[in-house]
């Protein structure tokens, strides 16, 4: 029992900094309201008035997330074997190459077709 | 780093400091090379796609896409050559890829159906040109936009270009090559999902009938995204009972000969988890293959999507998905083949007889071959359920004979038009005989195969299978087999009376001309249905060598 005390510890932190970060927000943060704030929350597009039909709606904002999952993914495998760098060997350096040309290739694609440009 | 070596009066430096080496895996590329090879090729697809010139890409696409699936296939063969589909069969990557008879079978069979549909796929003739005069083919360049609109016109001009589909179907193939060939539940899975996300894109890329083609697409989108949970799911519980997750392991723990572990105990006693996970993982290789209750999306994805991309999913996907089922229920589940036989039995039974029934009813050709490629499945299944080598190998043959059959009859399928595309619908074939003698007499030889008459890959197929399946016990299932194949014979037959022995239409469809592409993929698909169907012994042959699974 006593090696998960930390855990219940860490939970019990974490717990307290979100509840306390909101009660602390709503007692001494200004409220300045306007529309944006009062809207409801949606990603990338307006969320009212809901056009006919569904109305057609840009991506960019999906694209844009999207892309920032494959780097987020790209990173998370990077770090492990950032950190064993030199215990893998001239293996670990030859797959994490492969990997990240793999990844780099649909980042080419990405780029050249576009995909990066905002608007 | 420096190690000082003092030692201090309260501590002292830890002695090893150097570099601990972590064991590398080993992975045998050479025997990996066939999807290797498929993967460069749709990786070099895309770059091509992101660096050449929009007027190159489409040569470059197909030399590409052609030079990848001819280095697999040779590679496929020299494998073979070399003994791994026998004597040498072993497992590749730590395990998890099995170089075995069944697998370089099937990846050499899924390679050549490849070959074909890359050639269905570069048709270009049979669309009229565009505005610009510019050559067409069967998809469009952005698939969410009204046809001739001017977002279309300003995607054109912004660079979609329909020479995507390449790469993607290259995607495709390279996960179709893993699917039968893995050996661990979770590469099967992945390879699973790396197949399933290409085929998803391409149904809805079709040219004409845009919102069908996008409706297949989010239909086979959403089940096929739901089967694969129920996959993933399965793994789970599977992982659970047995601890492992690879099919040598698994099989040891099924059939009690694996060395019982503490950790162990608790889950193999029970069975639920091994029963609940087994027919989960089977929901979800049964929806990829199209068996009834879970065949729902097959017509309507094959109706919808571009007909060269249905033809390639209608063959492709079915190699595959049959090839990790066989590997599945006979080198992981062979322990509790008397649980699972009774419901692929009634699987089986369902599948042949709801898909010769409903079929009869049809009156869209793509849909008629639809629910014709569910009853197919059923036969297929008849193979499986045999629990013997001789059913691995009918399976194996029937996969091959199946492919190329449904592969040139969806290419023919593309041929008879109208003002607004392909003319699907039967009444609008009536009387192609008279016009087109050519034609009419190619589908109806692929009607044939499917009906299984002699002298056709269909029915050395349908006998090897049943055959299986009579040696094994299975006679009930085999008559079942029979009659539904009475019941298919008789609508493929009505749609050859109605080409021939029916009046042309005045306003009926035109067969257009195809190109070479087309053409060489028809004539390949004609010479492989009588190849196979005079001349089974040889492959026959060759299927039986392939027929046992390493673990």
């Amino acid at each position: 029992m006593n090696a998960y005390a930390p855990i219940l510890v860490l939970g019990a932190l974490a717990a307290a900094f979100a509840i306390g970060s909101v009660a602390m927000a709503a007692l001494t943060g200004p409220k300045r309201y306007n529309r944006a704030k009062l809207d409801a929350y949606e990603c990338g597009i307006e969320p009212t008035p809901q056009p006919v039909g569904g109305g057609r709606f840009p991506i960019k904002y999906y694209l844009t997330a999207m892309l920032f999952i494959v780097f987020d993914i790209e990173i998370v495998f990077l770090y492990p074997w950032a950190v064993s760098f030199d215990s893998l060997g001239i293996f670990g350096l030859v797959e994490m190459v492969l990997f990240i040309a793999t990844v780099f290739v649909a980042y080419a694609y990405v780029w050249r077709r576009g995909g990066l440009e905002w608007d | 780093m420096s190690v000082p070596d003092t030692v201090h009066s309260l501590w002292t430096v830890a002695a090893s400091s150097t570099t601990q080496t972590i064991p590398t895996p080993h992975i045998e590329y050479g025997q990996l090379s066939p999807m290797l090879a498929v993967f460069g090729a749709a990786a070099l697809g895309i770059l091509a796609e992101a660096f050449l010139p929009r007027r190159n890409r489409y040569w470059a696409q197909i030399g590409i896409a052609m030079a990848g699936l001819v280095g697999a296939f040779v590679a496929v063969v020299v494998l073979a050559a070399q003994g791994y589909a026998g004597t040498k069969a072993h497992l590749a990557a730590m395990g998890a890829v099995a170089v075995d008879g069944p697998s370089l079978f099937l990846q050499g069979t899924i390679v050549l159906i490849a070959v074909v549909s890359v050639l269905g796929f570069a048709e270009r003739h049979l669309e009229p040109r565009s505005s610009t005069g510019a050559p067409v083919d069967a998809f469009a360049p952005q698939a969410a936009t009204v046809p001739g609109s001017d977002a279309e016109k300003s995607a054109a001009r912004s660079g979609f270009a329909t020479t995507e589909v390449f790469p993607l179907t290259m995607f495709a193939v390279g996960g179709m090559l893993l699917f039968p060939a893995a050996s661990d539940l979770l590469t099967m899975f992945v390879a699973l999902e790396v197949f399933s996300l290409p085929l998803y894109l391409l149904c809805a890329l079709a040219r004409r009938r845009r919102l069908l083609s996008q409706e297949a697409a989010v239909k086979y989108f959403l089940l096929g995204a739901f089967s694969s949970a129920f996959f993933l799911f399965g793994l789970a519980l599977i992982y659970g009972y047995a601890g492992t997750v690879s099919i040598g392991g698994i099989a040891d723990v099924v059939s009690g000969t694996a060395t019982p572990t503490p950790a162990l105990a608790n889950t193999t006693a029970n069975d639920a988890l091994l029963l609940i996970g087994l027919a989960m993982l089977g929901v979800g290789l049964l929806f990829k293959v199209g068996a009834v209750p879970f065949h729902a999306w097959t017509p309507d994805v094959y109706q919808g999507a571009p007909t060269p991309v249905t033809g390639f999913m209608a063959s492709a996907t079915k190699v595959a998905a049959f090839g990790a089922t066989l590997r599945l229920l006979y080198a992981a589940f062979p322990g509790v083949t008397w649980d699972w036989r009774p419901v692929l039995w009634g699987v089986a039974i369902l599948t042949m007889v709801v898909g010769a029934i409903i079929a009869v009813t049809q009156t869209d050709v793509k849909r008629l071959l639809a629910y014709s490629s569910i009853a197919h499945a059923g036969f297929i299944l008849t193979g499986v359920i045999a629990m013997n080598k001789a059913g691995v190998s009918a399976v194996l043959f029937y996969l091959g004979a199946y492919s190329f059959v449904t592969l040139g009859a969806f290419a023919v399928v593309t041929l008879v038009r109208d003002a607004g595309g392909e003319a699907t619908h039967l009444s609008r074939w009536a009387g192609l005989g008279r016009r087109s003698p050519l034609v009419a007499a190619t589908f109806a030889l692929f009607l044939l195969a499917f009906a299984g008459i002699p002298l056709t890959s269909g029915f050395a197929g349908k006998f090897a299978v049943f055959q299986a399946a009579a040696s094994s016990g299975a006679t009930p299932l085999v008559i079942v087999g029979v009659l539904s194949s009475a019941v298919a014979a008789f609508f493929y037959i009505r749609v050859i009376v109605l080409m021939f022995f029916s009046d042309p239409r005045p306003d009926g469809p035109t067969v257009a001309v195809p190109s070479a592409f087309t053409a060489t993929a028809i004539a390949l698909g004609v010479l492989v249905t009588l190849g196979l169907g005079i001349l089974p012994q040889y492959f026959l042959h060759l299927a039986d060598q392939a027929s046992v699974f390493v673990r």
